[in-house]
């Protein structure tokens, strides 16, 4: 390894000029880091800068207008507006929908992940299902919530279906709406659940025939091989697939936005609402206080989701 | 074991008979086929619902529609500027990082995670925020910007291809034979990385023409974002369009499926990436008959 690094980097360190001994290492040391300079200055500003700045944001005083004033120091009114009234329901509606879209899709990919791991290698089956939650795990957003219109809005086909079956009951008469939480969960778990196949199937295919074998052996049955030897070795992956989800339904946008046409109080669609400048300017450090929050809570989740996955790599590859 | 390894070894010359003997030993339980039931009603009514309510005239109208040439011309030159500003980003640097710094691949990992995870509306707020006076009000900030988002497919895609061939040694067999950098990188890494950068490039390219959340934010109609604002004028083209765009990535990835497991066959090592977070493991989940 070593022997390739000294011997591609040759060119540059006789470029580098013949000073000897330690400030030649030194200066050797230093040029191998600029093959990664147009790559780490592309993400300072592209992603970096964005961030800090809201960060910074966050905790200005709102100018009451476009004009920034500097003169007021630091403030944490925005934070604290943030988490209270409306935009507090914002962010609680956006944390329980994604818990219940997350856990229902992992349950249910789980389910199905597993029906496809018993078919054989290679088998139509297999190809269908994995193809399939490939196409629709990466078809969220505004095909997806035109899709979910024209099933289950009023003149949805689907909600034609239920008419004529039950004798013209209507769901939108008796309380069902896409319009808000409830409804926008249907169209989630659609690029939910493939997602999910996609994220536990490694795992699923990391239990060894070996050890069921053993357990086989040693005289246990289905749910003895389950609930002592399966189960614990899949469930930190299992844990960690859920958090994924969570994250990834946190900050779906396009789908609650398409759909609803931004009138569901999720917490994205209100940072969009004070930030796309078609309402009264003034709030914008609010926006950035609540993209912030988004911020800390998804750098949780993704803590959480690193330390499982360090759990379950200890059993699988 | 030993017979369905061997099964499955015989399945590529001739696959009916062998592939029938082994599904039928092990066939699946009614409960499975209960799940996969369900599973295909939830995923493929609304798909027949959209056609139906979209109706055939639809699909005729969408392509004169209103706006709709400006909208797709606009997504496909995004396309373009985002495709080729993260291949000449990447390819050099994993190359580089996967050669002469293979001590910092964990920061790469980590830090190309960061797209992927880091909400997009977040993101373009801050963008908005930063973005010099002269990008603001052009749509060219949206394709710098998603070279961002595309980053991480591209980096995990150019890394499983480095992985599957052993570079080290071309790249030193080259630099022994004379060639410098340059020629090495032209005509001894890029020509293995090819299946590689074709799907960082797909995926790159659908995931810009289905971007709607910068593209909306930063005030640019895109075709998504002319899907949205033209689904109040005609309902049936607008679930037209969706119905085609979903086509246009179904066959996206199709090409990558396709060149991949082909490429892998070549090779002997699968390389076939469906999504982004599964991308290491998506050539075991295929599962290419070894």
């Amino acid at each position: 390894m070593a022997g390739t690094a000294t011997q591609a980097a040759a060119p540059e360190v006789v470029a580098s000029g013949a000073r000897p001994g330690l400030p030649l290492k030194m200066a050797r040391r230093a040029l191998r880091w600029l093959g990664v300079v147009p790559f780490g200055l592309y993400i300072a500003l592209g992603l970096a800068a964005p961030m800090i700045a809201i960060a910074i944001a966050a905790f200005q005083p709102e100018s009451g207008g476009f004009v920034v004033s500097h003169s007021s120091g630091p403030t944490l009114s925005n934070l604290d507006t943030a988490l209270h009234g409306e935009y507090f329901v914002g962010l609680r509606t956006s944390i329980e929908l994604s818990i219940v879209t997350s856990i229902l899709p992992g349950i249910f990919g789980l389910l199905i992940a597993y029906a496809i791991h018993t078919a054989k290698r290679g088998s139509v089956l297999r190809r269908v299902v994995i193809t399939a939650s490939g196409v629709f795990a990466n078809f969220g957003g505004v095909p997806l919530a035109l899709l979910f219109i024209a099933t289950l809005s009023t003149t949805g086909v689907v909600t034609g279906w239920i008419k004529d079956v039950f004798n013209g009951f209507n769901i939108w008469d008796h309380g069902f709406t896409l319009f808000n939480a409830f409804g926008v969960s249907f169209a989630y778990m659609y690029f939910q659940i493939p997602l999910m196949v996609l994220v536990i199937f490694p795992a699923l295919e990391g239990l060894r025939p070996a050890w069921r074998e053993a357990a086989q052996n040693m005289g246990a049955g289905t749910w003895q091989y389950w609930r002592h030897v399966g189960g614990p070795v899949l469930f930190p992956s299992f844990l960690g697939c859920v958090l994924l989800l969570f994250g990834s339904a946190f900050s779906a946008y396009a789908t609650a936005e398409a759909l609803t046409g931004g009138t569901v109080a999720l917490t994205p669609i209100q940072i969009g609402a004070l930030l796309n400048g078609n309402v009264v300017a003034g709030q914008q450090n609010l926006g950035y206080a609540l993209g912030l929050i988004m911020v800390v809570i998804i750098a949780i989740v993704m803590t959480g989701y690193t330390f499982v996955q360090r759990r379950a790599a200890r059993w699988l590859r | 074991m030993a017979a369905i390894a061997s099964a499955e070894e015989s399945g590529t010359q001739i696959p009916v008979p062998a592939a029938r003997k082994v599904t039928r030993r092990r066939s699946l339980p009614v409960w499975r086929w209960a799940i996969l039931l369900i599973a295909a009603a939830y995923f493929l009514i609304p798909l027949y619902a959209a056609l139906r309510f979209a109706g055939f005239k639809a699909f005729t109208q969408v392509v004169g529609y209103q706006d709709f040439g400006s909208a797709f011309v606009l997504s496909l030159r995004l396309a373009l500027i985002a495709t080729v500003l993260t291949l000449a980003l990447m390819v050099p640097t994993t190359v580089y990082v996967h050669l002469r710094l293979p001590q910092i691949r964990r920061v790469m990992e980590a830090i190309t995670i960061l797209p992927i995870v880091i909400p997009p509306i977040v993101l373009i707020i801050g963008v908005l925020k930063v973005a010099p006076g002269f990008l603001l009000g052009s749509a060219n900030l949206l394709g710098l910007e998603y070279v961002i988002l595309a980053m991480p497919f591209a980096y995990w895609s150019l890394d499983a291809g480095l992985r599957s061939f052993d570079a080290k040694t071309l790249v030193e067999a080259s630099n022994s034979l004379g060639a410098g950098w340059p020629t090495t990188l032209w005509r001894v890494v890029i020509p293995n990385l090819r299946t590689a950068m074709l799907s960082a490039t797909v995926l790159t390219v659908a995931l810009v023409l289905g971007e709607y959340t910068m593209a909306s934010l930063d005030n640019f109609q895109t075709f998504p974002v002319w899907i949205v604002n033209f689904e109040q004028n005609s309902g049936p083209v607008s679930v037209a369009a969706s119905l085609l765009a979903l086509l246009v990535t179904w066959i996206l990835l199709m090409l990558i499926v396709t060149v991949g497991s082909r490429s892998a066959r070549r090779h002997g090592t699968g390389q076939v990436q469906l999504f982004s977070i599964s991308t290491q493991s998506a050539s075991r989940i295929i599962g290419e008959p070894e």
